[in-house]
């Protein structure tokens, strides 16, 4: 009898949302044209880096300099003037201006050791840190094959193989693909489960199930059902089509173990939805609660920027958000291949979250209404 | 009606059809409303009353045929616009086109602003009003703590404010007690005895006031049944009553099966326990005592009406039987077991139906009545035939498929009838079932009432405003003010006043019991058009002010009264700037790895400890295989792996070529680059320093010498270029967050119709309500700048002014797009996610606070270059970091310039002034 009711009432809410057209349009925009987009327009670490260069030398040697810089890694450096140099930067049309001083070649040759000049606009941060170290390895390297019939070898015969395991190439799109998924999954879930609940009490529905035979919980787990399933159909979706299809980002993982990690992480998002609105009351409440809530998961939760590098009170913080268990599963699940031995903990703790936030919510519910 | 010449009628139809989807609502109306009278709209439910008087009003669109109003046009949007502050229109519903969270004060004040009264003339008027209709004493609460009745005398305060030439109002008593009906109809004499000129159009379901009005329309299925006097409609039928004129108008199959309704045969002495006991019930709201010592007890069977005055405690009591609300004192049972909220089993004894409609309007009626079958737990098998069954009863098999919102009021609180009685309960507690219905499916309703009661013993416990069915009640309870005054039957009520009918009785106990009640009744000073037409003048403007102000304060006093809006808007940005600028951090640090040193001498240890001894990474259990190497990445917790070679030491001392391997885990892009970006610099250092071990000082001489300038940021400070980025992001979001809610929740909640029907422009509109939101995005400004430089001390180099400058434009922007995005949306959820997907992804992606602009690719470099953030981002950085001021930054002032008028132009030109 209880699962008929949490059955029939999942049902209702399917129901409700099938009717909103627009709700409808922007849960397949969500998963589909966002992903796509928002992966594709994501640039390699160092991609399309805008530089100019300031050739005060007009030699050979500073001909090749500026002739190293090419696409996809720079934009094709534009030749500046000195005066234009601080203005350009202001405006932030460069993020990078080399100064090749006089006279640079006839220095070099006789080895005085002249020195460039390399301004970096250190407020764009991402390009500043790997941007900085290519130009100077490009130089060098240019500077040395220039000098390299000119002087013996002075090295040690050191190699580093560098090699970067799961992503070779370090594209960011793959992850990229999968953190907007991840960004949709999160937004959807709290949003569809949070508001729906706010409109049945703004319009005096919840009051009428509550007089019938049927518990806040089964009329909570008929939402956090229906919506969970919405949204696990749109993922999987996005996931098979827009990911491995259109996007072609090769997944070494099992797919059904990221499913299932991802409805274990609906559950939980949509338990905080719930949550949200049960702590909000009102629609524009939530809404604002919803902000506040959906930025953090967004920028902290370990997918656009790593965890190692935030402080150790926010990683603590954030360890009570679920998304940050989902991203680090995702990223062990789809890159590196990893089984349930290895990501278990994570599933325990999506589990554990979702119950204590459904638990919280259950117990506020009456009050809630009132 | 005079005699001679006919004068020009106030309002004219021909031809007019609407439909909505397949349903047509009006087909072919051609009609003639004489001017200066009270002209009443008789007819069933869904007949088409209401959508006749929302075009009349101008607040839908006109689909087919003409209409003209007080001798204009309503097509013609010239003359909607002069005609509107000469009519006042009030939507069915109880105080739909009302603001819950204002005062009744606030709500008066707001109509009078939008018709362009000046102060003076408001406070005269609203004192008058709010004087006469007895709503005086409550001027201070919102709107949202009044009872029904309350709601409908504010909605027609509000509807009078601007001495209108034409009131519309849609069915306005319903659901008001008959003291306050009467004193309602002895205002609106006053005020037509005053302004002579006067038209009202009424549409109502008590069919004894509308004997009382000059002219007649009889409505039927979308057509004119029958027009004339009260007279002259009861000549025509014979009938002796209207209730049984307007039967006798139907045609023969709508008033079939339609019968007299008889007074039940006494209820035979029941003995045993009886079905509902209450006993001292009581139930406080704060100091405010809603429900004051109630007892009652009542036989199984027995038909329990409970009357009286509005607001005065009826529904809370019901809420408490049902165990909707627990009580503050006192006891309720049900069966002789105390009611429990958690006790389900009581729930499928009882059927409840709440005063405003409370099913799924995106449910059809069908689904409707399944769901409620099924959750009820009804045998699957007999579901379909007793859904046949109860809607044959209730007469919905036409409406079956229909969805609630495009029924009338009358339909859908058959609707819920049905629903309350779908599970064939024991008890059934309606509150208010027949208000707005009409009178042949009232007396059908009361037919099965009780039938139910007498035949299957079910026992009934319904509070209504009509008295013939108060009559009809085996007994009857009235109360006023959280008290029972009396409780009898109704005879016996009827003698102990010695009054002539019910109504009286009824009347004279409450004049009793509220004894300043009565004395606020008497005529207040009345309302003067004197200044009307300087306030008429004043509205014919395409821009005033004043209206604009209207919403402004509304608006204001609406996030004023809601304290939790305002500081989760403002601290809650604080809150988010301060977890994104330490969460968003370029630096990596304490980065894990682990060696797998296959040479393990002392140079290759002093190789590892080059990367140990570094601030960025932190040494892990060195590897033992190629398979820990493999697990420990798989699980990620080491991000780099190195790979001494055997024979390292010794094939460097010979100098023969030696390689080191480094793995790095690429699952994470940016952090893969920083660390190989690390490793690259360390192992140079580390060749730089054996080879000045090596070969000594020449060794040292570097070919040409790179000078590194980190400008703007020279610390390479995270929080210095990520700060500045975060307030645009933030400055965005939740100032048109705000915005597109305050539209669509206008929408969804009714109070639409205030701006389709007063003069107020979509301009006005926009700005009004726009104003308040700009005022909190710039203070949420200077908060999030002062905490940038004090709490995160980021310099401040450039030009405040200009940035203060950029981000009042900014704000403007972000509200601007919240009104363009509620242009399209219906619902706040769909608000909420548009909202969030187009201004949080954006702006977090698409504009510069990661990545620039200039290295995105495909659609998001475009939506970068035309998103207003990019250019706010720009100023932002140039003012912290770059000491910039309006000079320097002009170029991307433009941007934003242009946008502030193509966004608000948008908004306006998206936005309808009229429903559809």
């Amino acid at each position: 009898m209880r699962l008929a009711n949490i059955f029939q009432l999942g049902v209702k809410e399917l129901r409700v949302l099938l009717r909103n057209v627009m709700l409808l349009l922007l849960i397949a925009y969500s998963f589909s044209l966002q992903v796509y987009t928002a992966s594709r327009a994501m640039p390699e670490s160092l991609n399309r880096a805008p530089i100019a260069i300031v050739d005060e030398d007009r030699s050979a040697i500073s001909d090749r300099i500026a002739s190293a810089f090419y696409l996809p890694y720079f934009v094709e450096p534009k030749l500046i003037s000195p005066s234009e140099m601080d203005s350009r930067m202001d405006e932030g049309l460069d993020t990078f201006a080399l100064d090749i001083p006089p006279n640079f070649q006839r220095d070099l040759l006789a080895g005085r050791s002249p020195t460039i000049q390399l301004n970096i606009d250190a407020t764009r941060m991402t390009q500043a840190f790997t941007g900085g170290g290519y130009v100077q390895s490009i130089v060098s390297g240019e500077v040395s094959e220039f000098l390299a019939r000119h002087r013996a070898e002075t090295q040690l015969p050191v190699g580093l193989d560098l090699r970067a395991r799961f992503n070779p190439e370090l594209n960011k799109r793959w992850f990229g693909a999968i953190n907007e998924l991840i960004g949709a999954i999160t937004m959807l879930s709290v949003i569809l489960t949070g508001a729906a609940l706010i409109r049945e009490r703004e319009h005096g529905t919840i009051e009428h199930l509550l007089v019938m035979p049927v518990s806040a919980f089964e009329i909570m787990v008929g939402k956090l059902w229906s919506m969970g399933l919405v949204v696990l159909v749109a993922a999987s979706f996005c996931l098979i089509v827009v990911v491995q299809g259109l996007l072609a980002v090769p997944i070494h993982g099992s797919m059904l173990l990221f499913l299932a990690a991802a409805a274990l992480d609906i559950f939980a998002m949509t338990c905080l939805g719930m949550f949200l609105a049960i702590v909000a009351g009102s629609m524009p409440q939530f809404a604002l609660l919803v902000m506040m809530v959906l930025i953090p998961l967004q920028l902290l939760s370990g997918g656009v920027t790593p965890r190692e590098s935030m402080p150790e009170i926010i990683r603590i913080i954030m360890l009570a958000a679920p998304t940050t268990h989902f991203v680090m599963l995702s990223q062990a699940v789809l890159f590196r291949g990893a089984g349930v031995a290895v990501v278990w903990p994570q599933l325990v703790a999506l589990l554990a979250i979702g119950v204590a936030l459904f638990t919280f919510s259950l117990n506020r519910f009456r009050r809630f209404l009132g | 009606m005079k005699s001679g010449a006919p004068p020009e009628p106030v309002v004219r139809l021909q031809g007019v059809c609407q439909s909505y989807r397949a349903v047509a609502a009006l087909q072919d109306i051609t009609l003639d409303i004489p001017p200066g009278c009270v002209v009443g709209l008789i007819g069933p439910d869904g007949v088409g009353k209401s959508s006749l008087l929302s075009l009349v009003a101008g607040s839908r669109v006109i689909q087919r045929g003409s209409i003209t109003v007080l001798g204009g046009d309503m097509a013609d949007a010239a003359h909607r616009r002069r005609t509107c502050p000469r009519i006042a229109y009030m939507p069915q519903g109880l105080g739909k086109n009302l603001y819950p969270s204002l005062s009744v004060f606030d709500n008066v004040d707001f109509f009078g602003r939008l018709f362009g009264l000046d102060r003076q003339e408001r406070d005269r008027r609203i004192g008058a009003l709010l004087e006469s209709t007895g709503l005086a004493p409550f001027a201070d609460r919102r709107v949202a703590n009044l009872s029904g009745g309350m709601k409908q005398k504010l909605g027609l305060c509000c509807a009078l404010i601007h001495d209108p030439d034409l009131l519309i109002l849609d069915e306005p008593t319903t659901g008001i007690d008959p003291l306050s009906r009467k004193q309602f109809w002895e205002l609106i004499e006053r005020i037509r005895a005053n302004r002579g000129g006067m038209s009202v159009i009424v549409a109502t379901a008590y069919m004894e006031e509308a004997a009382r009005f000059d002219w007649l329309v009889a409505l039927d299925r979308g057509r004119v049944l029958a027009t004339g006097t009260p007279a002259e409609l009861l000549a025509r039928t014979g009938a002796a009553d209207l209730d049984a004129a307007f039967i006798a108008l139907l045609p023969a199959e709508a008033s079939q099966g339609h019968e007299a309704v008889v007074r039940p045969a006494p209820l035979p002495v029941a003995d045993g326990e009886p079905a509902i006991e209450a006993e001292h019930l009581t139930k406080r709201f704060g100091d405010f005592t809603a429900v004051d010592d109630v007892s009652f007890r009542i036989a199984r069977g027995e038909i329990f009406g409970f009357l009286g005055s509005n607001g005065c405690g009826k529904t809370t009591t019901m809420k408490m039987l049902t165990g909707l609300l627990p009580a503050s004192a006192g006891q309720v049972r049900l069966f002789g077991r105390e009611v429990d909220p958690r006790d389900i089993q009581i729930r499928r004894r009882v059927g409840y139906m709440s005063q405003a409609f409370s099913l799924y309007s995106e449910l059809t009626v069908r689904q409707n009545l399944e769901l409620h079958a099924r959750l009820f737990a009804l045998p699957e098998a007999g579901i379909p035939a007793r859904i046949t069954e109860v809607a044959q009863q209730f007469d919905l098999i036409e409406q079956m498929d229909a969805l609630p919102d495009e029924l009338p009021l009358g339909i859908r609180q058959r609707l819920s009838l049905a629903v309350a009685m779908i599970h064939s309960p024991d008890i059934l507690i309606l509150d208010e079932p027949t208000s707005g219905v009409d009178p042949v499916a009232r007396d059908n309703f009361w037919r099965i009432l009780i039938e139910l009661s007498r035949r299957d013993g079910v026992t009934i416990f319904v509070s209504t405003h009509f008295m013939n069915e108060a009559e009809r009640c085996d007994r009857i309870s009235l109360m006023h003010a959280g008290k029972v005054l009396v409780s009898d039957t109704p005879e016996a009520i009827v003698a102990s006043r010695a009054a002539p009918t019910l109504e009286a009785a009824f009347i004279r106990y409450l004049e009793d019991a509220a004894g300043d009640t009565s004395r606020n009744a008497t005529p207040a000073p009345l309302l003067v058009g004197a200044s009307t037409h300087a306030a008429a003048g004043a509205t014919r403007l395409l821009f005033d002010p004043r209206r604009m102000l209207a919403y402004t304060k509304r608006e204001s006093v609406e996030l004023l009264r809601d304290p939790i809006r305002a500081t989760l808007a403002t601290i809650g940005s604080l809150l988010l700037m301060f977890v994104i600028g330490y969460g968003i951090n370029m630096d990596v640090e304490k980065l894990s790895f682990a060696v797998l040193d296959q040479d393990d001498t002392a140079i290759s240890r002093d190789y590892a400890l080059q990367l140990a001894g570094s601030r960025y990474f932190t040494e892990k259990a060195p590897l033992t295989g190629y398979a820990d190497m493999d697990q420990r990445m798989e699980r990620g917790e080491i991000s780099l792996a190195l790979e001494i070679p055997p024979g390292f030491a010794r094939n460097l001392a010979h100098g023969r070529n030696v390689t080191v391997g480094a793995w790095i885990d690429g699952a994470m892009p940016t952090r893969a680059e920083t660390v190989r970006g690390y490793v690259e610099g360390m192992h140079s250092t580390w060749l730089a320093q054996k080879a000045r071990e090596a070969y000594g000082k020449a060794a040292d001489q570097r070919d040409f010498q790179m000078e590194i300038r980190y400008r703007y940021n020279p610390d390479v400070r995270s929080l210095d270029a990520i700060a500045p980025a975060i307030i645009p992001m933030l400055l965005l979001m939740i100032p048109a967050m705000l915005a597109v809610l305050s539209v669509v929740r206008e929408k969804e909640l009714g109070s639409i119709t205030n701006f389709y029907v007063t003069p107020v422009t979509r301009m006005e509109f926009l700005l009004g309500k726009q104003i308040p939101y700009v005022a909190l995005g710039m203070l949420n400004f200077l908060l999030l700048t002062a905490f940038a430089v004090y709490g995160f001390q980021v310099p401040f180099t450039g030009s405040f002014t200009a940035f203060a400058a950029a981000a009042f434009l900014y704000v403007v922007i972000a509200t601007s797009m919240g009104f363009f995005l509620s242009t399209f949306m219906r619902s706040q959820i769909a608000a909420i996610f548009a909202t969030v997907l187009l201004t949080m992804i954006p702006a977090s992606q698409y504009s510069g606070l990661i990545d620039p602009v200039s290295s995105l690719e495909g659609a998001g470099a475009f939506i970068g270059q035309i998103y207003p953030a990019t250019y706010f981002v720009i100023i932002s950085r140039g003012v912290f970091s770059k000491a910039l001021g309006f000079h320097d930054l002009w170029g991307a002032f433009v941007p934003l310039l242009i946008t502030v008028p193509v966004v608000i132009g948008l908004s306006v030109a998206f936005l309808r002034k009229q429903a559809r």
